[in-house]
């Protein structure tokens, strides 16, 4: 950073729409309509609907075209990963950010300072993504969805092999696993071809569209058969992906007596999985843990961090006691949604 | 530890009876001797070493972890032995798992200077489910939805070996249970339990349906009161004495007073009561002596101890078993007038000469501790579990309650897209005080409807609870209903089922709490 260089809070600061840009004049992940908005991923609580101007990766634009339809956006524009765009005097660049399938980092560079928001990110590898690029920068604005130490992702691997050893023992249950639309189902997919299970995975209607999508880009994730329509013994001993609503309501009816599995990074604690009447806590999940938290921060070794949605407060402070400037930046609306 | 933890873990999610089973029967299948036989005692509650405090674990812990950090996390969790297992930092190259039996033996050995450090040790070397699984165990109480009952259940379907046979070994043998596992399998006899008060698995009652009764002679029964207390069996065997409960477990320690006036050289079945003045006090107040390792002097002041006698099984060196029920009574009647045992009395047999004579006096017998009548065939032997024909327990007609339906819950398994447990209540002027829970008494249909009915009247969401609108009467039955200080409304109900869904009835003609404190017993 020269000398002359701006402070980051001079340009960049949140509003009530959102995190913006101000000598870009855009905003990131807007809350609600804007005319030029800058998306990191497709996650609903991140891509909305009904901007004018719209700038994310070519995978992000299609979710949210598949979502949204002609409600995406007025102007729609891809920015592949690492390609620069000048908007007015800031130069725009979106960086993997290893979370789903399209997800960036927005890397903002003016006059010198740097500006690197992380939208929501992973560290450890997904085989249905690009992995994150850690970049150096003045501001760093991490997400902190799981902010305390407490949170330690186990190996992926492992909560596979639990599912499935579930599945041997308890042969006559529908293994009904609780998923997020997008990212999560194709994750959970792979990872149950790469564990050797070759078996048609059944997926609830809300998830179709997405599992395409996916494909499409190139994605492969093995037999995938929907479960609305399939006969009930048939689907004795399966794996049937849902969103997580699924089991509380009637479709679930369909189903030949079934085990409720979830996978998701909150199922680390014990009492929030059992007060779900989760029976399978998989602990997967497509944010960062406390040590990956940790390390980027420690890696990406910004002049500034701001801590946004999630345990901001432990984060906070273990950024301090590693030496970091840290505040939390209060960003209203994003969900805990893993 | 490696298959221990993930039983454990396994076990505290799964609300099925019947997966329980399985995974207890996978584990009793592949784990190693004497590891399987350590679970076992943990499981039923026979492992006992001096429990580690929580301080001592939030010591350890503090020893590692920053406490700011550690502190936001214990609120955010809420669970101190889970806090610790997922915050504890783990150590690179300390990869050495301990399984089970060390850390037993080792913790029978540790005092309580060293243990903490031994813990610290092992928590080390394991991964958070492991650690988990180890908190639970030092600091006492597992906790994760297992009775003795049905940890001896799964060894006998793992095994092919009858319960029954199980539960008459079982306090002949003591933990890690190397005898027992290879009785199981097939490797030895029976193990040898002469001359030990070991439990024997005690006859029950079947239900009877007044329609029943035409069926039956009444020459061939003979009626005793059913009292409302809990089935006891007192032994008196080789210089020791042992009070089990109806399930086998040894609630001696609980019942000082019983173990001290049991005479020895002779095995009784009775029930036991809280008896003051010699009169039967509520279950209510038995039950604040029940599930209880030990009993305060003050205690059994306020809650003495009864055992109203039923049957003698054993005398001596004689096994009365096999001896018709009419024998039995008068031997029973015989040792009970020269041992003149202290708090104990006979259970008096009813004369009656016809089913209307009976029906009259179970109608009148109002008096709170009777349950009903149990009808005995004069020449049944004593048998283990719940033969067809020879005893029967005849109810008194339940008691009932309209109430209105306040919450409903999501059920498990084949019931998890159904709001299949109810929380009712009855009005206090304009507002409603919930008295209980049911969630069973309805058809399959009759869910479907209720299920319906409750996500078209929700007002407000809790996790997997939602909060109706107070519109819907659900007629409850109930055996008895009791003064309670554990519920907001003060009062507990035994047996709560659906009896009627009124569809029909304005919720505000349900009852009212005045109505039932009535009903109090």
């Amino acid at each position: 950073m020269s000398i002359a260089a701006p402070r980051p809070e001079t340009w960049i600061r949140t509003t009530a729409a959102g995190l913006y840009c101000e000598p870009g004049d855009f905003y990131i992940d807007p809350r609600h309509p804007v005319p030029r908005a800058v998306i990191t991923h497709g996650h609903g609580d991140h891509a909305r609907a009904g901007n004018g101007q719209v700038l994310a990766t070519p995978e992000t634009i299609a979710i949210m075209q598949l979502r949204y339809g002609d409600g995406a956006g007025a102007v729609l524009q891809t920015l592949s990963y690492g390609e620069a765009l000048t908007i007015n005097a800031v130069v725009v660049r979106l960086l993997p950010a290893g979370h789903v399938l399209g997800s960036a980092q927005i890397v903002l560079d003016y006059r010198g300072s740097r500006v690197v928001v992380s939208g929501d990110y992973k560290r450890r590898a997904d085989p249905t993504c690009a992995p994150f690029e850690p970049q150096s920068a003045d501001l760093f604005i991490t997400e902190a969805t799981f902010g305390l130490p407490v949170f330690r992702h186990p190996p992926d691997d492992q909560e596979i092999d639990k599912l499935l050893h579930s599945l041997t023992l308890l042969p006559e249950r529908c293994h009904l696993v609780g998923v997020y639309v997008l990212g999560k189902c194709q994750r959970v997919l792979v990872l149950l071809r790469r564990a050797g299970y070759e078996e048609p995975v059944y997926v609830h209607g809300a998830l179709l569209g997405m599992t395409e999508l996916y494909e499409r880009m190139g994605v492969a994730l093995g037999p995938v058969l929907p479960a609305t329509g399939a006969p009930r013994e048939a689907l004795k001993g399966r794996i049937v992906l849902a969103p997580p609503t699924a089991p509380a309501e009637p479709w679930s009816r369909r189903l030949p007596d079934p085990l409720v599995a979830q996978a998701s990074g909150w199922m680390r604690v014990r009492q929030r999985a059992k007060a779900g009447g989760i029976e399978l806590p998989l602990v997967i999940s497509d944010h960062a843990d406390w040590d990956e938290l940790t390390a980027t921060i420690e890696e990406v070794k910004p002049g500034e961090l701001w801590v946004t949605h999630g345990a901001e407060e432990a984060l906070l402070y273990q950024a301090g006691k590693m030496g970091f400037r840290a505040r939390a930046l209060s960003l209203v609306g994003y969900e805990d949604e893993e | 530890m490696e298959r221990f933890a993930p039983l454990l873990d396994g076990l505290i999610f799964t609300p099925a009876r019947n997966c329980k089973l399985t995974l207890m029967k996978e584990y009793f299948r592949t784990a190693p001797d004497p590891d399987r036989g350590w679970a076992l005692a943990a499981l039923t509650g026979e492992l006992n070493f001096r429990e580690v405090k929580a301080s001592q674990i939030r010591a350890l812990v503090m020893e590692r972890v920053d406490e700011t950090l550690f502190d936001l996390s214990y609120d955010f969790v809420g669970d101190l032995a889970e806090t610790v297992s997922l915050i504890w930092p783990s150590r690179h190259g300390v990869n050495y798992v301990p399984s089970l039996s060390e850390i037993v033996t080792e913790l029978h050995e540790a005092t309580r200077i060293d243990a903490p450090a031994r813990i610290g040790r092992w928590l080390d070397a394991l991964d958070p489910t492991g650690r988990w699984a180890l908190l639970k165990l030092v600091t006492g109480g597992l906790r994760v939805g297992v009775s003795a009952r049905l940890a001896k259940t799964a060894l006998a379907e793992w095994s092919n070996v009858p319960l029954e046979e199980i539960e008459s070994v079982w306090h002949g043998l003591a933990p890690p249970f190397a005898d027992l596992f290879r009785w199981l399998e097939g490797h030895v006899p029976r193990p040898a339990i002469e001359g030990q008060p070991t439990f024997t698995p005690i006859m029950l009652a079947q239900p009877l349906e007044d329609s029943y009764l035409g069926k039956l002679d009444p020459a061939d029964y003979r009626a005793e009161w059913k009292w409302d207390g809990v089935r006891v069996q007192l032994v008196g065997r080789g210089g020791q004495r042992r009070l089990y409960s109806r399930t086998g477990d040894d609630i001696g320690a609980a019942f000082p007073e019983l173990i001290a006036a049991m005479p020895g050289n002779v095995v009784l079945d009775g029930e036991l009561l809280v008896m003051r003045d010699g009169e039967v006090a509520s279950f209510n107040d038995l039950q604040q002596r029940l599930n209880r390792k030990l009993a305060s002097s003050k205690m059994l002041a306020e809650f003495p101890a009864w055992v109203r006698l039923y049957d003698i099984l054993e005398e001596g060196a004689e096994d009365l078993r096999p001896l018709p029920f009419d024998r039995r009574r008068a031997r029973l009647e015989t040792w009970f007038a020269s041992a003149k045992p202290d708090r104990m009395d006979l259970s008096p047999v009813i004369p009656f000469r016809s089913w209307d004579d009976l029906k009259e006096l179970r109608a009148g017998a109002r008096e709170r501790s009777i349950e009903g009548i149990m009808l005995k065939r004069g020449d049944s032997p004593y048998v283990s579990g719940r033969p067809k024909g020879p005893w029967f327990k005849w109810k008194r007609d339940a008691l009932t309650l309209d109430t209105v339906l306040m919450y409903a819950q999501r059920g498990h398994g084949k019931r998890s897209s159904f709001y299949s447990d109810y929380t009712f209540g009855v009005w206090r002027d304009d507002e409603l005080v919930p008295v209980g829970k049911a969630y069973f008494g309805f058809t399959d249909e009759e869910l479907r409807r209720l299920d319906r009915w409750v996500r078209e009247h929700t007002v407000d969401r809790f996790g997997p609870v939602r909060a109706v609108e107070p519109q819907l009467v659900l007629e409850i039955a109930f055996d008895s209903i009791h003064k309670s200080t554990r519920h907001k409304s003060g009062v507990a109900m035994r047996f709560p089922r659906v009896h009627r869904i009124r569809w029909d009835k304005p919720a505000a003609e349900a009852d009212n709490i005045a109505n039932v404190e009535r009903l109090i017993t």
